[in-house]
């Protein structure tokens, strides 16, 4: 094959894999922010949780941070939610019934109590340095057949968690959800115990990101602090979910690899760029910023402009028995 | 005793006068916009870098400077909410919330876009000795200043708030901003004002950061949790209660690092920030109103 050709369906591959990835941590914070209302502002600590369980429980032995219990991949990831789900559930506990701002402070300050532990706890953890070697499943085939199978296996999580939650969404289950977000005091008269609800949606939504990030350290390989900053972990996140359409599971997977294609496309554009002489190579730092700037600023627009996102949620209106 | 109080009380009543600094924003945005601003801490680092501007541009000293990036820093808050929080005002508060959120990232980037991702110091290379006060106690003098410039902007919003005709209505909208309205207050002029003070308030905060120990592009956003748990511990909307909140926070962070039993420390040094965000949790949990009765937003 053409090496350029080949060099182009690797970054495809790359592209659809974290695209995948990200779009499992959205359709998890659907199911918090979209269907239920619950403003989680602590992905980045679910996500960090999940990752550095999915290693800690597949690396080899190393005398540099906890491990060496050498458990499959598939044994991990369910670990890795497991756990998520029972500390959400604890956080829930404390939490749930905190509203709209508050929550967001609350749930932002646990994140980073997570992350923080982490850091500090390098026997576990390695600290800053992180944990490599991380067993990525199907490693073993010849490239880049091993590869394109992890991007099936991420994309196929993708559909299962698609169909899963589109049934979640239209069930009478889901529709409690939506009476939830959309008017609580007329769904607890109606007999619902609201923050039974929201504390099922808070767990299912942090096991969700557990998964997605026990699969990110998967794919990289390798997972540091420096991985699970807010600022990829859950600022990325929820705009990706806003610009797609919260409430909309279709809406929540195209903004996920949309807002992904145009993160890691305009890194690429920039090396162009470079390498075309349009910006000095020492400008490449600088233009890192500015794509924040500038997902930052489209943020500020979807808001404006597009309050429903690309895919608006759909209002199904319910027909009379 | 001298070491507890050179090493730790002095150094958490410094950082607590930072985060009473920045509260005090953070607690009259929340009063009287009625959203939790997550851009206050890239507020306090834009203001930072642009006292730093100012004297390396002009050679002002820090003394002319500071109101200057003041000054500036408030009218940059008062187009920031034209633009990007004005549109929201009839929105639940979430959507603010959100808004601010994504305009600090854009704050954060744009530093690190003109000013780069490296460090800055107002004074580079110099370093300033503590001065022995009484026999044993030893300060430094800029610490000193700092505490003076923080209950000097303290005592100055005291008589905004109390004497002038724009801080009693601002009081008078955090208290009941329908009711404000209907009295005939000018609700979009108050919230100017707060803005300005706002603003004005977290860029003094980040040049104290800044001459604390050096200006980082992520400096004030790694202060917005510290300084939310201030606004809350202190009760929201209460100026007073936030500049109680910071001081406590502060010292609280400094203190559990103490070797209260035996030698070692009680709680290692590096969960100092999770001290902060524990006493939030809290606070949040079992008195949301906060220590001076804040009101509780639903």
């Amino acid at each position: 094959m053409d090496p350029a050709l080949y060099g182009y369906m690797l970054y495809g591959i790359s592209l659809l894999t974290v695209g995948g990835i990200y779009a499992i941590l959205v359709l998890g914070l659907n199911i918090q922010w979209g269907m239920t209302g619950i403003l989680n502002v602590g992905i980045a600590g679910f996500f960090a949780i999940g990752a550095y369980t999915g290693a800690i429980l597949t690396t080899p032995p190393s005398p540099n941070h906890l491990g060496g219990f050498g458990l499959p991949v598939p044994v991990a990831m369910v670990t890795a939610m497991v756990l998520c789900a029972i500390i959400a559930w604890m956080v829930a506990r404390l939490c749930i019934r905190l509203r709209a701002d508050y929550l967001a402070i609350a749930t932002i300050g646990i994140a980073e109590i997570f992350r923080l532990v982490i850091k500090v706890e390098i026997w576990a953890t390695n600290g800053a340095r992180g944990i490599h070697r991380i067993p990525k499943p199907f490693e073993g085939l010849p490239e880049p057949m091993n590869q394109i199978a992890f991007m099936l296996m991420i994309l196929g999580i993708v559909l299962v968690l698609y169909l899963l939650l589109e049934r979640a969404f239209n069930s009478p289950w889901g529709r409690v959800m939506i009476a939830i977000r959309e008017n609580e005091p007329a769904a607890k008269a109606a007999g619902k115990d609201s923050d039974k609800f929201r504390t099922q949606a808070f767990v299912i939504g942090c096991a969700i990101m557990g998964l997605g990030g026990a699969l990110m350290s998967q794919y990289l390989k390798f997972i540091s602090p420096a991985a699970t900053e807010p600022l990829i972990a859950t600022f990325l996140v929820w705009v990706m979910l806003i610009a797609g359409g919260s409430g909309n599971n279709r809406g929540a997977i195209l903004g996920a690899f949309l807002l992904w294609t145009i993160w890691s496309g305009t890194e690429i554009l920039a090396g162009w760029m470079a390498r075309m002489g349009l910006i000095g190579s020492d400008m490449l730092t600088q233009v890192s910023y500015l794509r924040v700037f500038l997902i930052g600023l489209l943020l500020q627009i979807v808001l404006q402009k597009f309050r429903g996102g690309l895919v608006p949620e759909r209002r199904v209106p319910m027909k009379a028995k | 005793m001298l070491i507890f109080i050179n090493d730790y009380l002095i150094h958490g009543i410094v950082i607590g006068s930072i985060y009473a600094l920045g509260a005090v924003g953070v607690s009259l945005v929340f009063g009287n916009l009625r959203f939790a601003n997550f851009a206050h801490g890239s507020l306090m680092t834009i203001g930072a870098y642009f006292a730093l501007a100012i004297m390396h541009n002009t050679g002002l000293p820090i003394m002319l400077a500071l109101p200057l990036a003041m000054v500036l820093t408030g009218l940059l808050c008062v187009g920031l909410d034209k633009a990007f929080i004005r549109p929201f005002r009839a929105s639940a508060t979430i959507i603010p919330l959100i808004a601010s959120f994504g305009l600090a990232l854009m704050i954060q980037s744009a530093v690190q876009m003109i000013w780069g991702p490296g460090m800055h110091a107002y004074f580079p290379g110099q370093i300033t000795r503590p001065v022995e006060i009484i026999e044993g106690l030893r300060v430094s003098p800029r610490h000193m200043w700092m505490v003076a410039a923080a209950l000097l902007f303290m005592l100055a919003l005291h008589l905004l708030l109390t004497r002038t005709k724009i801080g009693k209505a601002m009081r008078a909208m955090a208290d009941n901003a329908e009711l404000a309205r209907l009295t005939g207050i000018d609700t979009e002029r108050v919230i100017v004002a707060t803005w300005l003070i706002a603003g004005a308030l977290a860029c003094a905060a980040g040049v104290m950061l800044g001459l604390d120990t050096q200006l980082r592009p992520m400096m004030g956003f790694e202060l917005l949790l510290p300084i939310f748990a201030a606004a809350i511990v202190g009760g929201i909307g209460q100026p007073y209660g936030a500049m109680a909140g910071g001081l406590l926070i502060g010292i609280a962070q400094e203190l559990v690092s103490y070797s209260w039993l035996g030698t070692g420390p009680l709680i290692s040094p590096s969960y100092k920030e999770g001290v902060a965000f524990a006493i939030m949790v809290l606070v949040l949990l079992i008195r949301p109103s906060g220590i001076f009765r804040g009101r509780v937003y639903s």
